[in-house]
Formats: C-alpha cells, structure tokens, sequence
C-alpha cells in the first residue's frame, strides 16, 4: 500500500491515476428517481469526484441495499450490487474482506440502514472495513410510499402515523460513532462542492468512512431541511467543521461554539463583549477519542447551528488487512497449504 | 514413557473374542464423558476396529449436577468386522452417577455389563435422579452383570501420594481412571491415551494426575478380583490404505479445502457460532495457511451476504449454519438464486423447530432447504451419507455450484456432524480437479449470457476491465442483465432457474443400488441414516427375503435413473428422521405409493426399528 497521503489507498492501491472523465461513469441506464429527487444530485457529484480520484472503474464496486437510493448502482458504470433491503454492509464485507484491492461503497438510506439494516451497519462500522458508506437521509421511507423512517421527528404525521410518530428518532451520526466509526461526515445533497469534498475525503480515508447527507424527498418529505439549508437561513442556521479552525458561524462569523465548564455543555455564544475565538472549541477531527465528535454530532436544529463537514478521521488497522496478516503469518508459520498433510493430522494407521 | 504389560496375573482371568461390542459412557455433563469416549474411539480406530459412534450430550453446558438434564453420554459401537451404526443396545454401560443409571438403563441389553460409581450414589444424587432408593442396593438391577466400583474413592488413593493437587482437581481425573479400566476390560493399549494426555496438558501436575488415574484404573482392573473375563475384539478385515478418524463436521471442514485446492479458488467461510455447526468454522479458521478466509459474522443474514460478496469476487463463497440459521438466510438464499453465484450452504440440521432439540439429530429441513424461499427459487441440494463422505460432499457441492452458478445447500445433522468413524484417506491426486474459469472476454459480454449447456451466466468478477456489470435482486433480462418487469422474461428466468437445476443431472452418477436390482421392496433413504438403513437391509437380505436399498446423495435433482428404479419394485419404504419429507418428494414427483418410516426423537434410527417395519411390509 501507498504511504503517500495523496495517492488513495482505498481499494486503489498504488494505481496510477487513470484519465477518466464524469461520463466514464455514468452508465447506460435510464434513472428513475422521481424529477426533483435529491438523489440526483447525490449521483452527480459522485460522478463528478470519481474521476478525480483516479480509481479504475474495474475496481471499484457499489453495493446498496433496497430503497430509492438504493437504485443508485444501476447508474454507476462500475461493478454494482444492488442487494436486499439492509444487508449491503454485510455484502460489502464479503467483497472487500475477499479483495481489498477493490474500492468498495455501500449507498444505503435512513431506512435501510438504520432500521433493517442497523445490526449490519454497527458491525462493519467497528470492523473497521475499508468501505466507504454513504447515507442518504431523507427522514422518510419513499420506495413504500411515505411511512415514517428510524431518523422521522417525534410527532411528525405520516401515512402510518396518522396521529403522529411516538417513536424517537436515531441521530446515524451518534450511531457510527458509538459503533467507534474512524471516519464520520455530514454533508447536503444541494451543497455540492461541500459534498465533493466530503465524498472526496471519504475516499481517501482507509478504514471505514460514514458519510450522512441531509437529502431532500420532494413527493414524501418536502422541505425537511430547508429550516437550516435554505440559502437566507443557512450561515446562522448551520456551521461548517474544519480541522484545527475556531467553531465559528453566522453571517458575519461572529457566533461560535464554546464549552460550557460547569456542566460541559455546547452552548452558542457571540463574538465580542470579552468573548474571542480563543475561548471557542478549535476542531479536532484527528482527536483520539470521540466525545468532541459526538459532542457536535448532538447539535440540533434550532437550538444549535447544524454541523457540516468532517467530524472525525482517525488511523486505525483495517478488517480486510488483519485478515490478510493472520492468512501471511500463518502461511509462514506452517508453509502453504498441503492437502496430503492436511488429511494426515490426526493419528492415523495403515491397514495391510 | 512405561508401559503397562499385561501379564496374566490372571491364570484366573481369561480372554474371550467378541465380534462387536457398544459400549455407553454416561456421567454429568462435567464428567468429561465426551472425552472418555472420544479417546475410547481414537484408540479402539487405531488397533484397527471398524467403530461407529454416537456422542448424546444436552444442551445445557452445565445443567445442575446430578440432575437427569444434566447427563451426557457417548456410545460407541466397535467390531472385527464392517459396521455402519453406533449399535442398537449398548452391551456395556458405565454410569458414573444415578441420574445418569436413570436415564440410560432402559438401553442396556438385558444381562448387560453395568458398571457404576457407587460413591455417587448418595442420598442427594439418588433424590436427584428421583430414586426413592439406592438401585444398587435393592435388587433391582438383578437382571445385569452389575459391577459396584467405588471409582472416586479410588481414583483418589491412587493418585494422593502421586500429585500434590486440590481434592477437586484430583476428582477431575476419575474419568480416566474409568477408562483406565475399560481399557483393560477391552484389551486396548493405553498408549494412545498416554500420548494425548502428554501433549493436551502443559502443567506437568496435571500430566501426572490424568496418566496415574488411567494407568490406576487399568492395573486395577487387572488386579482386583472383579472382573473374570476381559474381551478382545480382533482387527477388522476392511479395506486396506490409511486411515484416520473423523467425525462429520471435521471431514466437511477438511472437504471444503480440498475444494478451493481442486477449484483452485480460494475459499471464504462466513458464519454465526451455532450448535452443531461451530466445528466447521473452529475447524476452518485453523487453515489459513490455505488462505482460506473465516468470518466469524455478527448473524446469520450477514453470514449469508458476506459469502455472497466473497462469491461476487470469484472466490469460494461458503457459509454454514442449522435448521434456524437456514430459516435467517432465507432471504439472501433467494438473492444467489437470482443473481446466479456460486455458494454453498451448510445445514448440520438438527431437532426443530424453532430453537428445538439444539445437540440432537433430525433430517426435518429437506423441505426447507427445498422450498424455504419466497417465490419460485430452486436450488441444488446435496447430503452426505456417513461422516467420511462428508469430505467429498463438500467438494461436490462446490464442482455443481461453479459449473453451474447457483447455490447448493448442503445437508448434514448432528449425527453425523459429532459422529465418527475410521476414514480411509482419499488419494490427493486421484481428486477431481475442477478448474474454474473467470470470465474475461470482453468482446460479446453480457452478465447473463448463457453457456448453451448448463445454462450457466459467466462469473465476471469486480477487477476485470470492461466487464463492468449490475447485479441485484430484482428480475433481470436475460443476457443483458438488465432491471426488467417484463412477464414474459419473469416466466422465462423463472424456466431457466428451474431448468438449470434440472440439468445438474447431466453429469450425475447413475444410483447405486444395494442388493438386486428389481424385487418385493425397496428401501430409500438419505443422509445419515444411511448405516442403519443398509445393516437392516442386510440382515433382511441374510434371511433370504427380496428387500434392496438405494441411498440418495443428491436430493436436487434426483439422479435421472430414480424414477425407473422405483418401478422395478413392489413396495417402496422410505425412512427418516423427520414426518415423510423425502416420501413427499417422490410421491410428488413419481407418483409412487411410498410408505413413510418417520422418526423424530432427536436419535438415529436403531437396526431393529427397520427390520421390524421391513418385515411389517414384506409379509403385508
């Protein structure tokens, strides 16, 4: 594998890059996403950053589960494996465990992935696969016509919930990360060079990458972001994490985030009147631990600006390069597999 | 390392030769019952006897001690000549405690050797096992040889001034000291166990504390005026080469190997711990010098799909489970069905359903692994007969499923999983070697382009440029592979998943047929009860009577001869551990009035349950 940061060593290897361009990608089936879906551009911008990348087509795999984001292999023109409904990580295991030269994504949906599919997703999470997952959340399920999702808000009227959802809904950021996630990321299906960046930066994460994007479902859910993303709304109403910068937010970047000491909480402060940059949480996404992360994976719509961006990226030995280190030693060890003296073992005996 | 000699102290003892002896080793579950009988086994294998075993433990790791729940046993069948079944009576029970009197008495043959423990036959034990009093005591085993062995009290003036250990340390060892003397009572050489001692426990005490208890237990055997008689069961005339011994779930392990050798494919095993298949996957994780790759998955689904992904990249996709863990998979059976890849299931079925009869045998899931799917979704189904032919199942299942790009479920029990019997060793090179090829034509490539013959799609595997392809779950075009709702491609895909099934039959053996070829009855059977089955048939053939056997290895498809063969008899039996499923089967398919010997009591069929329905038939 590559030591060199620039190079990915996500599936890629040491390949050199390779001069494709978005419509390399882009495959020969007509999409069927409803006009309008956030999907789109979910799809465009992947394409769009997959050439830059410089991974070979051949060696990169998409694997989803069932859901309308989870159509989204079918217009890849890469290998693809659009799965049953929440078992893609477990597939993708298999994949990458069995060729880690291969880069390997699992796009999956608030649904598939946090309700069907949560067990899988906790377990490829820990293992540490280098897979990069991205979710799209639509705070809906939309294949089945509009029932509530595991990330709906309490309260929230839909076609099963007449009355309005009782369940409390999943934060998929504070899952990854208390499934010990070593890359974790949020981004919006509309911010596009925003989500670029982040699918760029999955990418280039080995271990395992989990990428939340707020995705608009304009039949089921219409405007379930807007509160934060609409362009008037969003610099007060969101904040942008960048490693070893201030939390800084607003219009006039003069609200940050600071930590209260009495009882270490995050609470939203103005600039001035004493208060300066110094005292704000500087962003650490290399941190070690994973309390800041989870700290700012809590901020909510309204009472805290929404976080953006890279929460965490740390270092730890991937699933598929352990197993292929125990198959070296082990071969080492007992030299390459002999089937005669593999039947052998035991005590055995000969009969004239 | 000394050797015990047997010197006839024993003008007074004599030898006498026995054709077959089945012996049943009973205790607590902590008593190490298992292993006494696993080292009986391995020695008995090693002097040369044909032997048959069948290990019956419970649940439970530790029930309660002394409570019938908590008994575990293990009966092995020994003999000089060819045998196929762990034997119908035990002739030979050791119980090492009441309940384990209790619960194994009724299976003793009348005037049978009993051997018991008489220092756990206490007050509590006896109340435990609802004793009102000692049967050792009131007159009520009358009818056996019983012989009264204080074996604890013993085991520890043998070993008091051998070892300095805790009392309870030194009572750990008394199974060895029981088997110390069912080694003399059986003439076996205590070497093997010697050596097994040496190299299983480090800590030099407890070395010396299990090789004084079995060498006590021996010398006392020989020594005191109890036993007249000792027994020696000579070598078995069996077929000449090497052999080992090996239980079902060693030899599958071992089989799946060979296969990614023969297949020259590597081989990925994903799979959730579950009883009775953990074996395979302790087993399979040991060989990664193979570079076979386990995955312990965090549940059966994952297990499945992982071995689906494995299989995408064109490695030996394989998972192993039981009856529950089928019944999970389900879902992704169906998506290798649709997406056409080569993997294997493994089902060691055991007693259901639901949770069930977890350490128990059964062969209840044949409809399963039919038909357990939503919609129309075949796949191939193959079960081996004996733990031996456990090994070359396995590579059977993979040689179908790449030729012919599917899934094949691949049925053991636990039977035959915990069961062992002395194994001829295969010649390595005489195997088959089914190289598999990876597509990589690019020119005219479609994902489900069809090989005119099998009808098998190519196996096109991520890393292979230009081969850049789509798979899933939803219906595809044929050939292009692409999403479609057409109905006359549904009806078409659901034809060529059936009939790729069908073709497997192509390339299969004819039946084997034991006995004539045409005659008054025929007995099938599958799986492990294949032993039972062919002794009974036997011993009805001895008697002169017309009865034939044929013993299915292949379950989907059936070998294409089956049909004919059914009709070149009168009557058809079809035994099984489960309520008819495989007569169901042939009935469906043949139209034939097969008769259905169903047994679900979580044990193997008995010699005598078949003779007695054979003769029921024969003379009706």
């Amino acid at each position: 594998m590559s030591t060199d940061p620039n190079v990915p060593t996500n599936g890629g290897g040491s390949i050199p890059p390779v001069k494709l361009t978005r419509k390399d990608f882009v495959s020969d089936q007509e999409v069927r996403w409803c006009p309008g879906c956030g999907d789109y551009s979910i799809l465009a911008q992947i394409q769009k950053v997959m050439p830059e990348l410089g991974i070979k087509r051949e060696n990169t795999v998409f694997v989803s589960g069932i859901g309308c984001s989870s159509r989204f292999p079918y217009y890849m023109n890469t290998y693809g494996f659009h799965s049953i409904h929440g078992r893609a990580p477990a597939i993708a295991t298999g994949i990458k465990a069995s060729n880690p030269e291969l880069s390997v994504w699992v796009i999956t949906g608030d649904g598939d992935a946090l309700s069907i599919g949560g067990n899988h997703l906790i377990h490829m999470i820990r293992r540490n696969v280098d897979i990069n997952i991205i979710l799209f959340n639509n705070r809906i399920y939309g294949l089945t016509k509009g029932q509530y999702s595991p990330t709906s808000e309490f309260g929230k009227k839909t076609k099963s919930t007449p009355y309005g959802v009782i369940d409390y809904p999943l934060n998929p950021l504070s899952i990854a990360l208390a499934a010990e996630a070593t890359f974790v990321a949020r981004s919006v299906d509309t911010f596009t060079s925003h989500l670029q960046m982040v699918v760029e930066r999955a990418m280039h994460h080995k271990g395992v990458s989990f990428v939340e994007v707020y995705q608009n479902c304009n039949i089921f859910n219409d405007h379930a972001f807007d509160m934060f993303t609409e362009r008037g709304v969003r610099d007060d109403a969101m904040i942008e994490l960048n490693h070893g910068k201030a939390l800084v937010f607003g219009k006039q970047q003069n609200r940050g985030i600071r930590i209260r000491n009495h009882d270490m909480h995050l609470e939203v402060v103005d600039l001035g009147n004493g208060i300066s940059e110094s005292d704000l949480i500087t962003h650490d996404e290399k941190a070690p631990d994973s309390y800041l992360a989870y700290m700012l994976a809590r901020m909510e719509y309204p009472d805290y600006p929404v976080p953006i961006g890279i929460f965490r990226d740390v270092n730890k030995s991937t699933y598929e390069d352990l197993l292929a280190d125990q198959i070296k030693t082990a071969t080492e060890l007992k030299g390459p597999g002999n089937l005669e003296k593999l039947i052998r073992s035991g005590d055995t005996w000969v009969i004239e | 390392m000394e050797s015990i000699t047997i010197l006839d102290n024993t003008e007074l003892k004599h030898i006498e030769e026995v054709e077959t002896v089945t012996i049943r080793f009973a205790g607590d579950s902590g008593d190490g019952m298992q292993l006494t009988g696993t080292q009986f086994t391995n020695t008995t294998a090693v002097v040369g006897n044909d032997i048959s075993t069948l290990p019956d433990f419970p649940a439970e790791i530790r029930a309660p001690a002394g409570s019938l729940p908590g008994v575990s046993g293990f009966q092995l069948n020994f003999s000089n000549h060819d045998i196929r079944t762990p034997g119908d009576e035990p002739n030979v029970l050791v119980a090492m405690n009441p309940a384990a009197l209790k619960v194994n008495l009724a299976d003793l043959e009348p005037g049978g050797i009993l051997i018991t423990n008489t220092d756990a036959f206490n007050e509590n034990n006896l109340k435990k096992a609802g004793y009102q009093t000692n049967p050792l005591e009131d007159g009520s085993l009358s009818g056996y040889r019983l012989f009264k062995l204080p074996i604890s009290t013993l085991n520890r003036a043998a070993l008091r001034d051998a070892v300095k250990l805790p009392p309870k340390d030194i009572d750990r060892c008394k199974n060895f000291w029981a088997l110390g003397l069912m080694y003399w009572l059986y003439d076996r050489p205590l070497e093997p166990t010697q050596r097994w001692i040496q190299s299983k426990f480090k800590k030099p005490e407890l070395q010396t504390a299990n090789l004084t208890a079995l060498k006590a237990g021996f010398a006392y055997a020989e020594a005191a005026e109890i036993f007249t008689t000792h027994y020696r069961v000579r070598r078995a005339a069996i077929a000449p080469g090497t052999y080992r011994n090996i239980t079902g779930n060693e030899a599958t392990a071992l089989g799946f190997v060979a296969a990614s050798v023969l297949a020259n494919r590597p081989l990925f095993y994903a799979s959730y711990p579950i009883t009775p298949a953990s074996d395979i996957l302790h087993e399979l994780s040991i060989h990664k010098n193979f570079g076979v790759k386990t995955f312990q998955a965090e549940d059966e689904i994952a297990a499945m799909c992982a071995a689906i992904g494995a299989a995408f990249t064109g490695h030996l996709g394989l998972t192993g489970t039981s009856g529950p863990g089928v019944a999970l998979k389900s879902e992704a059976i169906g998506l290798a069905v649709m997406t056409e890849l080569p993997v294997v299931v493994v089902d060691v079925q055991r007693g259901g359903p639901s949770t069930g009869l977890p350490t128990k045998t059964e062969q209840a899931d044949l409809l399963q692994a039919m038909f357990g799917r939503n919609g129309e979704c075949p796949v191939a189904v193959v079960a081996p007969a004996t733990p031996g032919e456990c090994f070359q199942m396995a590579v059977e299942a993979f040689r179908i499923a790449t030729k012919h790009m599917l899934p094949v479920m691949y049925l053991s029990d636990g039977y035959l999983a915990n069961g062992a019997e002395p194994w001829l060793l295969p010649a390595i090179d005489e195997l088959p070697r089914f190289e598999v090829k990876l597509a990589t034509e690019r020119d005219g490539f479609n994902p489900y382009n069809r090989d005119p013959r099998t009808l098998a799609r190519p196996w096109a595997v991520p890393g292979t440029p230009e081969l850049e392809h789509r798979i899933g779950g939803i219906e595809k075009e044929d050939i292009t592979g692409n999403v479609s709702y057409d109905p006359e491609n549904h009806m078409h895909m659901v034809m060529t998943r059936a009939e790729k099934v069908a073709r497997i039959a192509y390339d299969l053996p004819p039946i084997e047929i034991f006995g004539e070829r045409e005659g008054r009855l025929l007995v099938i059977g599958w799986g492990s009860t294949y032993g039972a089955i062919t002794s009974a048939v036997e011993e009805m053939q001895r008697s002169g009577k017309s009865v034939s056997s044929i013993h299915l290895r292949y379950l989907n498809p059936f070998q294409d001869d089956l049909g004919e063969i059914l009709g070149r008899f009168d009557r058809v039996l079809v035994p099984e551990l489960n309520m008819g499923q495989l007569a169901m089967l042939l009935r469906a398919r043949y139209l034939v009035p097969a008769i259905s010997l169903p047994k679900v009591k979580g044990k193997p069929f008995k010699i005598s349950e078949l003779t007695a329905k054979m003769n029921e038939i024969y003379e009706d």
